[in-house]
Parts: structure tokens; sequence; C-alpha cells
């Protein structure tokens, strides 16, 4: 079991930003996330764009941000379940929340706050009939294991890199590798696209295109598929069809935690700590709604930090405190680090 | 003078709106339907890296050409035809009163 004094949903700029903010009140934090690295729709969906309305940046990439929040919240040491995401959330009788993420890891803390942005990124699935019923039986979305592959037949869709990257790794794994996308072009690296290329001219993988994967086949499992290719269908046996469409956020599991929910998004009390309807459980960022709510990151950040002077009195409520500057204070990391605004000297003139 | 021109938009369940925007805020159609509160989810916020504002242009109205950005996502997205436009890469001006579309199927 993980124990922390702020569970964080989602490890996005707002996520990532209230690990700042609960620090300075002396408050841990532990981020789960469902990608594999902190960042969000920043780091998934465009790291490579810039920001021009995050103050004091004239100008920013999305990956930049991250790497920056990143850098300011080391010194408060968050702990992070990436590639999991949280599914179910449970109150113990002392007042702490339990949750427990897709693949059974369990964190307990008096906060929670979701920061979950769009939700869930989850795999875009091509609309073919019976799809879903050859899901783990010869349709997979995913690439965790490559051996997996090992000498069997398999067919990619997609033209981005995810599809191009794993076309190369495969075809020194899997017995044969078929490439098969809309169009000639590939949205990816310029390497990987050459690459492809090479193999493609060296006969060492099938490349279809203009073509699309139109039907699955097979009686337990996948057997076969077929492809369109101007107006021509053809039958391709195959062991393993993976389409790499990209991911696409969805609110998922949390829907069903009982918070009130409207428009796709987490209601929450904008007038005095962004705290959902279930006292001690919040919800920052992109996920929640309020009137007049705006989905910016410079507004994730200002909610993180309401939020976190909230959780600070939950967690302590007969603690005093008072807001205080950093300018002033520093910033005492649990790392044992410490930032201070250098003292003036005084020196008189003889 | 006025710079609004009409579009009209058909939801997934068959219904017509007439929208009215305005061609002097840099609007695109995906930002267009979102402001009206039609079921048009804009994900990724308008760089063509989702197709969740996929749309059917309907009527012969002067588009700007497919970028390559476009181009790519369209390739990538489903329930695609050769009218398939992603609203976000539209801009409303003044060329456009009339325009008709239909918005594609939600993945």
């Amino acid at each position: 079991m993980i124990k922390t004094d702020i569970l964080i949903i989602g490890a996005g700029p707002t996520g990532l930003f209230a690990v700042f903010e609960a620090g300075l009140l002396k408050l841990k934090c532990h981020l789960i996330d469902s990608l594999p690295m902190p960042g969000g729709q920043c780091a998934e969906i465009y790291p490579k764009k810039p920001i021009y309305d995050i103050p004091s940046h004239p100008e920013i990439m999305a990956g930049d941000l991250i790497k920056n929040l990143e850098d300011q919240i080391a010194p408060f040491q968050p702990g992070y379940t990436l590639g999991e995401s949280a599914v179910s959330i449970e109150k113990t009788d002392d007042e702490q929340f339990i949750v427990t993420t897709d693949q059974g890891t369990k964190h307990q803390a008096p906060v929670v706050a979701i920061a979950g942005g769009l939700g869930t990124f989850e795999p875009r699935k091509p609309p073919l009939e019976n799809l879903e019923s050859y899901e783990k039986k010869g349709v997979n979305y995913i690439i965790k294991d490559p051996e997996y592959y090992r000498n069997k037949k398999v067919v990619i869709a997609g033209g981005g890199d995810s599809a191009l990257d794993w076309t190369i790794f495969l075809e020194n794994v899997a017995s044969s590798v078929t490439l098969v996308h809309r169009r000639n072009e590939f949205r990816g690296a310029l390497d990987s696209v050459d690459k492809v290329q090479d193999l493609k001219n060296e006969g060492r993988i099938n490349l279809i295109t203009p073509a699309e994967v139109t039907a699955l086949e097979g009686k337990n499992k996948l057997e076969a598929l077929t492809f369109t290719q101007e107006g021509t269908s053809t039958k391709l046996e195959c062991d393993y069809f993976i389409p790499l469409f990209g991911l696409t956020p969805k609110l998922g599991p949390i829907a069903n935690w009982g918070l009130e929910i409207e428009k796709n998004a987490i209601k929450v009390d904008n007038s005095l700590d962004y705290q959902t309807n279930i006292p001690g459980i919040y919800a920052i960022g992109d996920v929640n709604t309020y009137p007049g709510k705006l989905k910016l990151i410079l507004c994730g950040f200002h909610e993180a930090t309401l939020m976190c002077q909230s959780a600070f009195k939950r967690i302590f409520p007969d603690k005093r405190n008072v807001l205080k500057y950093t300018t002033v204070s520093g910033v005492s990391g649990f790392d044992g680090t410490q930032k201070q605004a250098t003292k003036s000297t005084i020196k008189s003139i003889e | 003078m006025s710079a609004d021109i009409r579009i009209y938009v058909t939801d997934r369940e068959g219904k017509r709106h007439e929208l009215i925007a305005t061609t002097d805020m840099q609007m695109n159609l995906m930002e267009v339907c979102k402001a009206y509160e039609l079921p048009v989810e804009g994900t990724c916020g308008g760089m063509a890296l989702c197709a969740s504002c996929q749309c059917y242009v309907e009527s012969s109205h002067p588009l700007p050409e497919r970028s390559d950005d476009e181009e790519a996502m369209l390739a990538e997205a489903f329930h695609v035809k050769d009218t398939s436009r992603l609203g976000c890469q539209i801009l409303m001006t003044t060329e456009l009163d009339g325009l008709e579309i239909v918005l594609a199927p939600q993945e």
C-alpha cells in the first residue's frame, strides 16, 4: 500500500504543479497516470507544439513546460504510479481514501485530487464489425511484450510513429510483418519512414497502401483479415492484428465514483476550494467544471494552489497556517535541499 | 457592416441547426459548434491531432485546401469520406456563408 498526503490522479501540468504547492505546505504527493510518462496531453498529444499563454513564458514548448515542472517539483520527491489507471475508490472508517489501479496497485491518502484532464488515454479503435470479439484473441492495441509475436504473422495498421516503430521492431521478431495504411504518406520521424522504405525495398515487410483493413475472421481466435485496396478486397492470413491509431482520452471509471458529473466533467465548488460533492475529493484542471470554467493550464495552476490550501486544513484542522511567499520563506525540499533568497549585506560608508 | 455568416450543421441525430458565426474572431468550425454546445469534442483543441471534429461538407463552398496535418489525421480517422474535413481547420470567412455540414459519427 502506497501512503501519501495528497493522492493526485493525473500527472499533467495541473497535477504536477499541485505537488509544488503541496510541498510548500509540507504535504507529500503521489501521482497516478495511465501514460508511461508524466505530462498528460502535453507529453502525449503535443510535446513539440508551442504554448503562448503561460504567464511569463512568451513561448514554451509543451514538452519543455513539463520538463520545467518536473524540475520545479523534484525537491518535493513526488511518488509516481505510471502506466496504470485509477479504477476504484473506497473510503475507510478513519476518513482515508483507498484508490486501486487497473494493475491492482493500492494507494491510501486522506485527500484525493483528480487532475485527470480529459480522462484516461485509451487506444482509438477502428470501427470494424466484431473487432471487440477478437480482443485478446489476436487483436491487440498495445504491444507490451514483443516476444509474444515471435514467429507469428502480424498485421499492423496506422500511419504514425508507433505503427512505423513497431513495424521496424517486429520485423526482427515476427515471421512476417504487414503494414497497412490508408495513404502512401506516413506521419512519423523521417528516420523511421526511411527505415520502413528500406525494409519494403528489401522485401522484409509487406507494405500495403493506400489500403484499409475492412474485415476480421476466425473461429475462436483471429485467423485472417481482409484489406481493401482501391476497391479490391484481399484476404490475408494472420495471427495478430495490431491497430495503432493513437490514443484518445475517456473519462473512464472515474465517472462511476459517485461524483457529480456535468458534460463529461466533475462539478466542483469554485467559490471555495475545488472540492467535489464528496468531501476530501477535489477535482482540478481540465477535468472539472464550474460556472465560467476555462480549460487552460494557467487556470489549472490556480485551482491546484487553492486545492492544496484546503487539503492542508482538512488534514490538519487544528493547525493555524498563513500563506507564505517563496521569496521570503524559500523552498525547503523533502530531499534536504534548500532554496533561499540571498540576504542583503549591510556595509557602512566611512 | 456585419461580419456574421450563417452555417447549417446536421447533428448525429439528424437534426439541422442554424448557427450564426462571426468572421472577425478567427473562429473555426469546431469552435463555432462548441459555442452552440453541439456534441463536438475538439479534444486536441484544434491542432488537427484528433478527429473528434470530423464533419462532411455537403455544400460546394470554396474551402481551404487540406493541410498536410489534416490529411495525415484524416488518414488515421474513421468513417472518412471524400467530403470529410476536420472542423478545426476550417476558418469562418464571409465566403462560407450558407455552409452546410453533417457531423461525422463519434469514434
